[in-house]
């Protein structure tokens, strides 16, 4: 056990956070498309970047939830189906989140 | 309505546009106030802002008071906007502009 980076259970534990964050949104919004992309590696070093790997998220969400809501509402929409994930267990998560026919 | 509440709202009732965010406009401590003062400059309107990096009890209690997780957060007339996503979107569609100049909001020095 000299080796940390070799522990297996990093390993598994890794992109975790992208799976909750994918596996919330889905039973939410029942979305046409999700990405959920990890920028963390992008934002290494600077002030929010906690070193877990797991700081910073972009979600590109489409659903017919979101049709007739304004961006603010949409927005919430997505904060309050993910908890207590954004600004506290992940720094910073950019959220696009667009109607079917928006995204064609 | 508590202490930081009152102080808040007397912060976005006094300015007509308030961007709360990490850092200054000259130093935004983070990328999304970063793009935040950005967008505002672009606007070209006057702002007020508020690091909570350096006021841990607005750092916490804008979050409650707006109903929103994260920051930078933008207050224009009194009204809550949303964050830099929001921002954006609304600037690459000409609605902030729009909506600054419908608010009647003072243009930058």
């Amino acid at each position: 056990m000299d080796k940390p980076e070799g522990n297996p259970q990093n390993t598994s534990m890794a992109g975790s956070m992208e799976e909750e964050i994918r596996v919330l949104l889905k039973d939410a919004f029942a979305p046409e498309r999700l990405e959920v992309i990890n920028d963390s590696a992008r934002h290494s070093g600077h002030a929010g970047d906690d070193g877990s790997g797991e700081s910073h998220f972009t979600v590109v969400i489409v659903s017919g939830s979101f049709a007739g809501k304004s961006r603010l509402e949409r927005q919430r929409m997505v904060n309050t189906a993910l908890g207590d994930i954004p600004g506290q267990r992940v720094h910073a998560l950019a959220i696009r989140a667009l109607t079917p026919d928006e995204a064609r | 309505m508590s202490d930081i509440n009152s102080r808040i709202s007397g912060i976005v009732g006094d300015n007509d546009v308030v961007l709360f965010m990490k850092g200054t406009p000259l130093f935004p401590q983070c990328g999304f106030s970063s793009r935040a003062v950005a967008i505002l400059d672009h606007c070209g309107v006057a702002y007020e802002s508020v690091d909570v990096l350096q006021d841990m009890e607005i750092r916490q209690g804008i979050k409650a008071f707006s109903d929103w997780p994260t920051i930078p957060q933008l207050y224009v007339k009194g009204e809550f906007l949303g964050g830099s996503d929001i921002m954006m979107e609304m600037f690459e569609a000409g609605e902030l502009q729009t909506l600054m100049d419908e608010k009647q909001v003072a243009k930058a020095e």
